[in-house]
């Protein structure tokens, strides 16, 4: 069932593109030396080439070249082997040379997919336009004094991957699986954080609504919207927006608006109004980038396993349902956490303490995979207990919260707190003989015919045992002595 | 004997030979400069203190025995170079309070091997002009005067006019110099001295104000060839902080001088021969190919079929170029600032007021050229056009080693003449702007003197990175010429 | 092709220049002169041409990353004409 909003005059299709800034993990800057990292103090990351004073020249940063490639590659997209950078030319107080150094007429990586996975289990394949290279721009301070605003350079000049995808998406939801999927691809290949919150990736959102099979409306830019959250629900203020101005007689103008998420609705840029024209021509300070074939290979065959293979992989050699292995390849890190867990043992039983388990354990204490309290070797020790029967599931349970707590590995924790489970037939015999005394009038009831009184008789005598029976010795045992007089 | 007679070249012995001092040479110098400059105003910046203390560092050198291949040399730095320290201005008054925290590798070159900073040379306003008057520094007065007209105060050419005018008037034993259509052979040729334009990329841009950067070049300007060839090898070389710098070895420019011309094919380019152009430039011209013939070179009708489009080609790229590089000067991080309500007035008033008419000129035309629905009739018209200049460039030096023309269609003329239209002033350029547009080096050298007595040069261009066959047959002419005029307004003679 | 006055205004807007009305006339003239001037590139015919950027027909160079530069907070600001402490101080934009 396809998502539309109802208007008045009918049913609106909404049509979404999504143009996301990515910030290249590098050291140092695009065009310069300078550093990268986030949250320094004010100017103290800029060379005189950021702050483009008088004479200063770029020199392009060869790791974030191959950050692009490696992305587009990662995209399954056309890498061009000959680029070119342009200006874009445009006044604003945090761009310092009045202009900002991108790819308009020549990208570095061409058409490319995304394929996003859906609630309902579909998945669809999202085109993605292109990839360029270019500069970030400064930051400006408004609201530090009554009359001035305030600019740090820092940023400026930090290599961004602009990932421009085809009109093709549909709906929030749509838009919102592929930011994160982008996001997952480009944290796999190591090319971009994605912290959407220090803004290391933001997404421009482009909107048009049409009714159902008419041909595309004017659409408007919604800039920098930096949460996916935030990019859903734009989404829907814009679009229903749009629907009230097309419903109420009026044309939606082309412009570049603002999301307010205090409000949930888009405004008008005013900044924006008379910064149409660009003026791009190939910037003459840089020649033309030429890739070079062996280096391309060579950036090919260092890629990591993208998460759609991984997936695929997981669902093949673990048997995994796909819901399972999409979740546990989200994230690279819980990926190769899960895999150090399943790795020769059993494969859906690990998938379901890490899901289950551990993922409730790491919301619990707030933590991430990267930190787990548990590591992914303790928890395997955990399954390989369980599996040479030296504790039982229940046990086990018991033993994982402690390994929570205190962090130990569970053979210890099992020593010292004597958990492992009982299999001498002895002992099992005599408390199934002590459990059934005691209960001589629910033991005729069960010889009666209420059958499901054995489940009663097994709790009691894993009671009677501290819960460390072994439930298939215990469950013979019971079947025995209830059976004696029985069938 | 005068020092500030001496050529760079025989000052360099002379120091080596201990027949006088760096510091010596240096005062003879900053004496000069105290005397004329008042009138020439041939420097923004005199560094006096700056260039005594290099200058005595020079000697200590020369008495350590590592003194390096310019110690102690004093030379003049254009505005456009970066020079840390030193305010910078680029002839202009948005640079005005500019003092740049870092020195262009060009002048740090020079520096490094011993050179002494007189100061800054006056130039037309961010490089754009041809007569220096557009500095906002004030114009520049050739030294050279007419033989029959001794009022008229003549213009040295531009923009590196207050180089060329300070080398001339042996204020400076040499001089750093940029060209980006003409500017350092034009006002060389006005000036009756040696400049030399080198293939775009062997001369570092880093640190060099921009204004066309695609054509912009470095090179100095002397009073010999050879001077030239001793000042470009130390200013020359490859530059990683600069993409388009070239990384190729500097081969010994000094040898290539004294190479001569035998069996070497001189290129005679047919469309070189201006309308309106006074006859006595197109005889030296005739002159300069008969010394070459006389040295043992062959000289061969070519064509370039395109060089008429040169210069509307040059007003299209430089402009739109410009436009952009200008675009930094916004009253934010450096220079001047006007006072203003909001952003958008701030940088129009401080623009507006820092910027002197030429140069708005040129922003303007290249902002149009650039815009929404002119950029293919224009710019990329111009960059096709621009490959077809190249072209016949290229076809050209399949036949010949070096083409001679003549450096500019006249001798320098008088303030206030050339002034009504700005495309008469671009005119100047017409000979010198399709060498720019291919890249290849060009270099000015003097002739002879026109009627007037004004000097008259004559323009070597060569093959991309060879500037050896330039310095070469520039030399060759340069021997036959025996220039040995000398301007009116010099040291020592105050006319 | 030739600019109307406000074609001369808007691109003097475009380009940050504060033109006055008293000098829209002038700068109208010259700029028409010049772009006239130009026109004269109509008669080259340039089918087939590949437009030239640059003249250094080489391929890019690229560095190695290294921060190797910045740290230097009080000399990007040293030149700067209004500063409030670490930052450059403009007047207020409203976005
Ligand atoms: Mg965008
Ligand atoms: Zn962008």
């Amino acid at each position: 069932m396809s998502y539309t909003i109802e208007g008045s005059t009918g049913s609106w299709e909404v049509v979404i593109g999504l143009e996301v800034h990515a910030q290249v993990i590098s050291r140092a800057k695009l065009f310069s030396g300078a550093a990268t990292d986030f949250g320094a103090a004010p100017n103290t990351q800029v060379s005189f080439v950021d702050a483009a004073f008088p004479g200063m020249l770029p020199v392009i940063n060869r790791e974030c070249v191959a950050q692009a490639v490696r992305t587009g590659l990662g995209l399954a997209a056309h890498i061009n082997m000959v680029s070119r950078f342009d200006r874009k030319n445009y006044f604003y107080a945090d761009l310092p040379a009045g202009y900002q150094i991108s790819q308009y007429a020549h990208p570095i990586v061409g058409a490319g997919t995304i394929e996003i996975e859906l609630a309902d289990g579909s998945t669809r394949a999202i085109g993605v336009t292109r990839l360029h290279l270019e500069q970030d721009a400064g930051k400006s301070l408004h609201d530090q004094h009554p009359s001035l605003s305030y600019i740090d350079l820092n940023r400026a000049g930090v290599a961004l991957m602009e990932i421009v995808s085809e009109p093709d998406l549909r709906s929030p939801e749509e838009a919102g699986a592929y930011l994160r999927k982008l996001r997952t691809i480009l944290r796999y290949l190591g090319t971009c954080d994605g912290n959407m919150e220090e803004g290391s990736m933001r997404a421009d959102v482009n909107v048009s609504v049409r009714p159902h099979g008419a041909p595309f409306r004017t659409r408007c830019e919604v800039k920098n919207v930096n949460s996916v959250r935030f990019v859903m629900q734009a989404i829907e203020a814009e679009a229903r927006r749009q629907i009230e101005v097309w419903e109420a007689g009026g044309t939606v103008e082309q412009e570049t608006r603002l999301f307010d998420a205090a409000r949930g609705s888009t405004r008008s840029m005013r900044s924006k109004e008379d910064a149409h024209d660009y003026r791009y021509f190939p910037d003459p300070d840089l020649l033309p980038l030429v890739l070079d074939e062996a280096w391309v290979a060579e950036l090919e065959a260092g890629l990591p396993e993208l998460p759609d293979a991984r997936r695929r992989r997981f669902i093949a050699q673990y048997g995994l349902p796909a819901y399972d292995s999409g979740v546990l390849v989200a994230e690279q890190a819980t990926a190769d956490y899960y895999e150090t867990v399943a790795k020769g043992r059993d494969a859906k039983l690990a998938a379901n303490y890490v899901m289950g388990d551990l993922f409730a354990a790491l919301n619990r204490t707030g933590r991430g995979i990267g930190d787990s309290p548990v590591s992914a070797d303790a928890l395997g020790a955990l399954l390989d207990l369980l599996a040479d029967a030296t504790i039982n599931g229940r046990i086990a349970k018991e033993v994982f919260e402690a390994m929570v707590e205190t962090g130990e590995h569970p053979a210890a924790i099992v020593d010292r707190q004597g958990l492992r489970q009982v299999t001498d037939a002895g002992a099992i015999d005599a408390a199934v003989e002590r459990v059934l005394a005691a209960n001589a009038d629910k033991v005729g009831e069960y010889r009666g015919g209420r059958e499901k009184l054995f489940g009663f008789f097994v709790g009691q005598v894993m009671k009677a045992m501290a819960g460390k029976g072994n439930p298939g010795l215990v469950n013979a045992a019971l079947r025995k002595h209830l059976g004696e007089t029985g069938e | 004997m005068t020092l500030t007679d001496l050529t760079l070249t025989e000052a360099r012995d002379g120091l080596r030979q201990r027949r006088f001092s760096s510091r010596e040479l240096t005062e003879a110098h900053l004496a000069a400069i105290e005397a004329l400059n008042p009138r020439l105003n041939a420097f923004i910046t005199v560094t006096a203190e700056r260039a005594r203390t290099q200058a005595d560092a020079a000697d200590a050198a020369f008495a350590r025995g590592d003194a390096g291949p310019l110690a102690g040399l004093p030379i003049a730095i254009k505005d456009l170079f970066c020079t840390k320290g030193v305010r910078t201005t680029a002839g202009s008054d948005i640079l005005g309070p500019f003092v740049p925290p870092y020195e262009s590798t060009v002048s740090g070159n020079l520096l490094r091997d011993g050179a002494v900073m007189l100061g800054k040379a006056n130039m037309d306003e961010f490089a754009m002009g041809s007569s220096n008057m557009t500095s906002a520094y004030g114009a520049v007065e050739n030294p050279w005067k007419r033989r029959q007209d001794r009022e008229a105060v003549l213009v040295p050419g531009g923009s590196s006019g207050g180089s060329a005018a300070s080398v001339a008037a042996r204020l400076a034993l040499g001089a750093t110099a940029t060209d980006t259509g003409g500017s350092i052979r034009q006002p060389a040729s006005f000036c009756g001295i040696a400049g030399i334009k080198p293939t775009y990329g062997r001369c570092s841009r880093w640190g060099i104000v921009a204004f066309a950067s695609s054509l912009d070049q470095a090179g100095p300007v002397a009073r010999t060839v050879r001077d030239c060839a001793a000042l470009l090898r130390s200013m020359a070389g490859h530059d990683a902080r600069d993409s388009t710098s070239v990384d190729c070895p500097v081969p010994d420019y000094e040898a290539a001088c004294s190479r001569g011309v035998k069996g070497l094919r001189i290129g005679v380019p047919r469309e070189y021969r201006a309308d309106g152009m006074p006859g006595e430039i197109d005889t030296l011209w005739q002159q300069g190919l008969a010394w070459l013939r006389d040295a043992g070179a062959e000289t061969i009708d070519v064509s370039l079929p395109h060089t008429k489009y040169g210069l509307a080609t040059y007003y299209i790229v430089a402009p739109a170029e410009c436009s952009s590089n200008l675009a930094r000067y916004d009253g934010v991080r450096f220079g001047l600032r006007e006072g203003a309500e909001d952003l958008t007035d701030l940088y129009e008033r401080t623009r507006a007021r820092g910027f002197g008419a030429e140069v708005k000129r040129r922003v303007l035309i290249g902002t149009y050229v650039l815009s929404a629905g002119y950029y293919d009739a224009y710019y990329l018209k111009a960059q096709k056009v621009r490959a077809l200049i190249l072209r016949d460039f290229t076809d050209a030096f399949q036949r010949v080693d070096a083409l001679l023309t003549p450096t500019a269609p006249s001798a320098a003329f008088a303030q206030g003449e050339n002034m009504d239209d700005p495309i008469k002033m671009y005119l100047n350029d017409v000979f010198t702007v399709p060498a720019s547009m291919a890249g290849v080096p060009g270099m000015s050298v003097p002739g002879g003197l026109d009627a007037n007595g004004l000097p008259l040069g004559l323009q070597v261009i060569g093959r991309p990175f060879d500037e050896e066959t330039v310095f070469a047959v520039a030399a060759a002419i340069e021997r036959a010429a025996g220039f040995s005029h000398r301007p009116a307004i010099r040291a020592g003679n105050g006319a | 092709m030739s600019l109307d006055p406000a074609t001369v205004r808007r691109i003097a807007r475009l380009a940050r220049i504060r033109v006055e009305e008293s000098e829209l006339g002038r700068l109208q003239g010259e700029l028409n002169g010049i772009l006239g001037w130009i026109e004269q590139l109509n008669e080259v015919d340039v089918t087939g041409v590949e437009p030239l950027t640059g003249v250094a027909q080489v391929a890019l160079k690229m560095r190695p990353d290294a921060v190797t530069d910045g740290g230097m907070a009080d000399e990007v600001l040293a030149n700067a004409p209004q500063r409030a402490g670490g930052f450059f101080a403009v007047p207020k934009v409203v976005e």
